[in-house]
């Protein structure tokens, strides 16, 4: 079905580089170089249009239109037409694209000191971004001489409060893994490895890994859990709550489906739910045989999905003795997911975040644990609100792929990624240097780094602990009362 | 316009101390002299001061200060008390009428002890028995304000400049070996007299001066441990921190001082000595909620001691200075200097580093 069209000008040199730089077979040639358009195909990547050295490829939206229904709207029909014809579920990717259901970080207004206590500049001052993640005792302990005893648990120490997201080997390639692990390390940071196992080549990176343990349990072994800073028990993720996962066996080839450790060309399916977590207290079993098996000696944290009951499971998670919740809210992206699901399934992080936060407040266990959020975080002001709402840190996804060449053209699922990201394609995979795609992460975590020092500077803050839950530093704009009180903020102008 | 509690009211101010380290008691004069020499610091919007040693006849009761609206909530509270405490002796705090200040409400004084039978089913220790009553007393009876509950100590505060404050109270007819002063400037406020500071639970008080920017964060963390913000004022929140870290989790003064002025990562990684690495890093670890940001320079006073403590960028001025046994802080050099013209040293404590002056014969805390 059409959505796009691709045009070209005048300028074009008939190098024929669209051609090979298309993975969707958009664009083809005919005998005589002349370029052949096949609008239908198109998924506007982009790809074509940041290769064309003269600057002549346009791909715009189809301009032909249904009659326009204010009920139902182009993809409305659009969609009704395909199921029509193949009586399938609708399959996408990347984050829900919902445009009624608002960006709520958006209306929110970060404060700035004025007169009555004075800015720091971060220039000339310290400016703290580091944070430690995992639990914290109720009491100090000391020693018979009265000295404080470290009776802390295992931590994960960032140097800025982001992380990468779970992405996994087999929905993206190796080389994104490999850049997010080198950045990680150069960063300070973590990557984390999604569902699809660990590649050995990548094991030289386990200070800065977090390592998965998803339902389908794809290549967890105990030297997988080891080779690890920490490890994630994934219950679900934003995109699509309460469903499994999907890799087809086209894609369980080779490495992948070493590293997987499933049968090449067979489908790796990942159960909806853990078939040995029906409740919180089988929770509670699998933390604590993890633990075992890592010789507490690693945190262990808990992934799941922002639902409407989020506030009163992070609470039984916290209580599961998992050291660090990570909550992916209803933006969150993903490889594939079936689009009524990622569309209209779970709530937005900022009211995930700011009820959580709240509720392990009132319960008084919210030291305990650490929040890490996830789910449409773009940028450092985003990041700024998450914390300021009650996060610890948060991880993004969908941004690093950004820095990576990423377009959000929404075709993960088909496997064909023309930016060499969500594809297996060796031809296509070739086209990310892990290098540079490295170079590019670490250019992008300093550069919100540096945003986040002047925003936390212009506010007087110069921890950013100071800043977490610190609510007084928000105001919202355009939300109604309701609003205001889950997010626990005031007013612009109150 | 909304009471201060209702909304938060940023402050400018100036504090004073003086600390008797041998335990000789001295009357209120020398520190309302010093307080008034800053006068221009506050704006005639709160005042207040902290004695300690002032009430050695009642020594082993606490001492409760009461502001009430109306006659009402003192029986009320009178009731209250009855059911939990043996009342020792009650009075009204001598005042005296002043043009400088207005609107007093009734302020009495209690010297009380819990009931035994009480007490032992509450299973608590005394002070934390006394401490949820009083608290229970700020958040549930209408008009009815404990300033201080402290033994041997008491609070003296009100709306007005803090030389009238001293002058309405009386205050140089009380002696005491260690006092603090504050004088205030808020950027706005209907005038509450709870608002003004010192602000106290059971011995420990705190006068501050500065605005601090991790105030939310200190306050919603606080809060976790049962405390509740009702003033949304600094003090208040520094307060409670303090109480929670040494009462609650058994730290010292100087520990506290590690954790809300928390040194810099980067100083912690160049400290040589291991251990002491280890111990800055755990502190601030396992307190990071605690750590205070912003300008804030304030003097703690507790049975037996005080100490003077700045936020670690040294955003608020804070002078100490010695003489013989007695020692002085003060916002200004020149309020100490019209105590004390010729001290034996004079400095500035640096960023993040506490000054703790204790009474001679007693341990520190
Ligand atoms: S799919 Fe991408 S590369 Fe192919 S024509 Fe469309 S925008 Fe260009
Ligand atoms: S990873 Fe590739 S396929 Fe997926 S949205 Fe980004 S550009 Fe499109």
């Amino acid at each position: 079905m059409r959505r796009y069209r691709i045009r070209k000008d005048d300028s074009c040199v008939s190098c024929l580089r669209c051609v090979s730089e298309c993975s969707f077979g958009a664009i083809t040639a005919s005998e005589n170089r002349t370029l052949v358009f096949h609008h239908d195909k198109c998924v506007d990547c982009q790809r074509c249009v940041s290769f064309c050295p003269a600057g002549a490829i346009y791909i715009t939206e189809d301009e032909n239109r249904f009659r326009e229904n204010s009920v139902f709207r182009k993809d409305d029909i659009s969609e009704i037409i395909l199921q029509a014809e193949t009586g399938g579920v609708l399959l996408s990717s990347m984050g829900a694209r919902e445009k009624n259901i608002p960006v709520y970080f958006d209306r929110m207004l970060l404060n700035a000191s004025q007169v009555t206590n004075p800015s720091i500049d971060p220039l000339r001052e310290p400016m703290e971004t580091a944070v430690f993640i995992g639990q914290r005792p109720e009491k100090i302990q000391r020693d018979k001489e009265g000295r404080l005893i470290n009776n802390l648990p295992p931590h994960l120490e960032l140097k800025t409060p982001i992380l990468f997201a779970a992405m996994s080997y087999g929905a993206i390639s190796l080389n994104v893994h490999k850049a997010l692990a080198a950045a990680a390390e150069e960063l300070g940071t973590y990557w984390n490895t999604g569902e699809g196992g660990l590649h050995e080549s990548l094991y030289p990176y386990k200070e800065n890994t977090i390592v998965q343990v998803a339902s389908g349990r794809f290549g967890v072994h105990e030297t997988y859990l080891n080779t690890a800073a920490a490890i994630e028990i994934k219950i679900g993720q934003g995109a699509k709550p309460g469903i499994g996962g999907h890799l087809t066996g086209r894609k369980i080839i080779g490495d992948v489906s070493r590293t997987r450790m499933v049968p090449e060309g067979l489908d790796a399916i990942s159960p909806a739910p853990h078939h040995d977590i029906y409740s919180i207290e089988d929770l509670a079993q699998l933390v604590m045989s993890i633990k075992e098996a890592t010789h507490y000696r690693k945190p262990v944290m808990v992934k799941v999905a922002a639902v409407h009951n989020i506030a009163p499971i992070a609470s039984g998670i916290a209580r599961s003795g998992a050291d660090i919740i990570s909550i992916d809210g209803y933006r969150g992206g993903t490889g594939a997911a079936p689009k009524r699901i990622r569309d209209n399934v779970g709530i937005p992080i900022e009211f995930a975040i700011a009820a959580v936060d709240q509720r392990l407040r009132e319960e008084k266990i919210r030291d305990r644990v650490s929040i890490i959020a996830s789910g449409g975080i773009r940028n450092s002001a985003d990041t700024v609100k998450a914390i300021a709402l009650g996060a610890d840190a948060v991880s993004i996804g969908t941004a690093a792929l950004c820095a990576l060449g990423c377009h959000i053209c929404a075709s993960c699922h088909t496997g064909r990624c023309a930016w060499g990201i969500a594809t297996q394609d060796p031809e296509l995979t070739k086209r990310l240097d892990p290098e540079k795609g490295a170079k590019r992460l670490v250019n992008l975590m300093n550069a919100w780094t540096r945003e986040i020092k002047e925003i936390m500077g212009g506010m007087g803050i110069n921890s950013i602990e100071a800043l977490r839950g610190n609510r007084m530093a928000l105001r919202g704009v355009a939300l109604n009362e309701k609003e205001l009180e889950i997010l626990g903020i005031r007013y612009a102008g109150e | 316009m909304k009471k201060e509690g209702e909304v938060r009211i940023s402050s400018g101010c100036a504090i004073s101390g003086i600390f008797c380290r041998d335990g000789r008691r001295i009357t209120g004069e020398a520190i309302k002299k010093s307080i008034k020499v800053m006068h221009n610091r506050s704006n005639g919007l709160g005042g207040g001061f902290a004695g300690y040693g002032i009430y050695p006849q009642y020594k082993d009761y606490y001492a409760l200060h009461v502001f009430y609206d109306s006659q009402t909530s003192r029986e009320e509270t009178e009731r209250f008390l009855d059911r939990r405490f043996d009342i020792i002796n009650l009075s009204k705090i001598p005042v005296r009428q002043t043009s400088a200040i207005a609107d007093a409400p009734l302020i009495w004084r209690y010297f009380v002890s819990p009931l035994p039978h009480m007490l032992q089913d509450s299973q608590l220790d005394e002070d934390e028995y006394t401490s949820l009553a009083m608290i229970r007393i700020n958040d549930s009876i209408d008009g009815a304000y404990v300033v201080s509950c402290g033994k041997d100590m008491g609070v003296f505060k009100a709306v007005g400049y803090p030389e009238d404050v001293a002058d309405f109270y009386r205050i140089e007819e009380y002696e005491g070996y260690s006092w603090t002063a504050h004088g205030r400037y808020p950027t706005n406020t209907p005038g509450w007299w709870a608002g003004s500071h010192p602000f106290s639970l059971l011995d420990l008080t705190v006068v501050h001066n500065g605005e601090i920017s991790s105030y939310d964060a200190n306050r919603r963390a606080v809060e976790m441990y049962g405390y509740s913000c009702n003033l949304l004022t600094d003090t208040e929140v520094i307060t409670y921190i303090l109480d929670y870290l040494t009462r609650k989790q058994g730290l010292t003064l100087e520990e506290c001082s590690h954790v809300i002025a928390a040194p810099f990562w980067s100083t912690i990684a160049a400290t040589e000595d291991e251990d002491e690495r280890n111990r800055l890093s755990y502190m601030r670890n396992m307190f990071s909620s605690f750590l205070i940001t912003g300008p804030f320079s304030i003097l703690v006073g507790f049975s037996g001691g005080m100490m003077a403590l700045n936020d670690r960028l040294k955003l608020r001025s804070l002078v100490a200075a010695e003489k013989g046994h007695t020692v002085y802080f003060s916002s200004e050099e020149a309020a100490i200097r019209v105590i004390e013209d010729n001290p034996d040293r004079i400095w500035a404590p640096r960023g993040g580093e506490a000054v703790i002056v204790t009474l001679e014969k007693e341990a520190g805390r």
